[in-house]
């Protein structure tokens, strides 16, 4: 299936990935290694205008215009065709369990759910278990090196933005199979669904960027403990222990 | 004379050491020994927690308006939380340099503030509950986890609370949400407040007068 000039394009992305986050340091208090902080706030400037003059609107016009269950069926179809990407990752972590779970899923929804519009797995039990390569990685024992605020995408670092990519180019089996006009669908609901969640935090969203004294440093913040709390990577220490200024 | 006089002041200031340090001694004597006696263990600190989401249950299903639960959530805030730690270190570095008056009454006016801003977030709660999960030891404190399930969210999400007795009390100095530290977040933030207004800390409590 793979050709080979993708797998040296994967060979060489993980092979670079993992010497740049080993040539960067984690501090503590999960203020992480931020030698790219100049150009991050600016990007972080780019992303808080766009998402006050065109994100924020955009979504909650379109929330206010679609009926709920029309929005929940969308968001249902376009992450029913990320799970067959989620297994890969499953099967890349020797996570069994979640990939036999995650196929499950997607072949349940992808037939009695109509093409992944309804959800009947969830009724069942049989929820997603999110992954992506970001965490295969981190399995794999590469640091997640500096902190990346990317444009229109938002906090990362060097490991994720990697497997952003990988996920996207590389480990995505839907993609190598839909051909237009189907592909174009299922863009388009990728981009509502995003719009949805973009509603469903506005209340998040719109306090960090307007009520933080310093909304870079706090999404900084939250994007490195929370995804160390979500890949339990408990290898860095995250959190500050106040009472050791007095002991 | 003046040789007597020396000697006379030196044994003065040598008593009054004396006396300070057997005081001391017995400070830390009663102190060790009511700690031995009730030795701060896993099930004090889920007991505490207990108590804390057990009253924060209570407040956000009394129906109360905003205003009133905020008074409800400071008042466990004081009850439970380690507040003048958590306000020390939130200052960062320029507390050490800092008086204790203004040290005294930053730490009330970030106790009102504290529970202005996360009262606020406890509407989300609205409906939902909290249960405590599992207490783990993490050496030098203990780290009691909940799960808070609302109807707002779809998947219950993870509450984190971590409780030591370091400050001669059992109380709770971090709370932890899905990852994400109280602690961790009012440092940068008060970091960020403080270096805007250029490390004036009087002004900085001025201003959380207004802020959360």
């Amino acid at each position: 299936m793979w050709k080979t000039r993708n797998l040296k394009f994967f060979m060489i992305i993980t092979a670079l990935s993992a010497l740049l986050s080993a040539c960067t340091n984690v501090l503590p208090g999960a203020q992480g290694a931020d030698p790219f902080e100049k150009l991050n706030r600016k990007t972080h400037e780019f992303n808080k205008n766009l998402d006050r003059n065109f994100l924020g609107p955009v979504s909650s016009r379109y929330s206010s215009v679609l009926p709920d269950p029309i929005e929940n069926s969308v968001n249902n179809f376009a992450s029913n065709l990320r799970l067959p990407g989620k297994v890969a990752n499953n099967i890349l972590q020797l996570d069994l369990y979640a990939a036999v779970q995650n196929t499950s899923r997607f072949f349940v929804n992808s037939t009695v759910g109509i093409a992944g519009f309804f959800d009947p797995s969830g009724k069942l039990g049989i929820t997603v278990i999110e992954t992506d390569f970001g965490e295969t990685l981190e399995g794999w024992g590469v640091g997640e090196g500096a902190y990346i605020e990317l444009p229109l995408l938002g906090p990362s670092n060097l490991r994720d933005s990697v497997g952003r990519v990988v996920d996207a180019v590389l480990l995505d089996p839907v993609d190598y199979i839909l051909v237009q006009p189907e592909a174009n669908y299922r863009t388009a609901a990728d981009l509502s669904s995003l719009l949805q969640t973009r509603d469903a935090l506005r209340d998040q969203i719109n306090s960090l960027f307007n009520e933080s004294a310093d909304s870079y440093a706090q999404a900084r913040l939250i994007y490195l403990q929370n995804r160390r709390f979500k890949l339990e990577d408990v290898s860095s220490e995250t959190y500050f222990d106040p009472y050791e200024d007095f002991e | 004379m003046f040789l007597v006089k020396l000697i006379l002041t030196r044994t003065k200031t040598l008593n009054k050491s004396i006396l300070k340090r057997r005081d001391l001694l017995i400070g830390f004597a009663t102190s060790f020994l009511t700690s031995s006696a009730f030795a701060f263990s896993a099930d004090d600190a889920t007991l505490l927690v207990g108590k804390v989401v057990g009253e924060i249950n209570s407040v956000i299903s009394s129906g109360k308006s905003e205003q009133a639960m905020i008074v409800d959530f400071e008042k466990i805030f004081a009850k439970y939380a380690d507040v003048n730690i958590i306000a020390r270190s939130a200052l960062g570095p320029p507390a050490r340099s800092a008086s204790s008056k203004q040290l005294k009454k930053f730490t009330t006016t970030f106790r009102g503030y504290m529970a202005r801003k996360y009262g606020k977030q406890f509407r989300t709660f609205i409906g939902g509950e909290i249960n405590v999960e599992k207490t783990t030891d993490r050496g030098k404190f203990f780290e009691v986890s909940a799960l808070v399930t609302s109807s707002l969210y779809f998947t219950p999400f993870d509450v984190t609370f971590r409780v030591s007795d370091r400050s001669g009390q059992n109380l709770f100095f971090d709370i932890i949400i899905e990852g994400i530290s109280l602690l961790s977040s009012e440092r940068v933030e008060i970091g960020a407040l403080l270096d805007a207004r250029k490390g004036s800390i009087d002004r900085l409590t001025n201003d959380l007068e207004k802020l959360g």
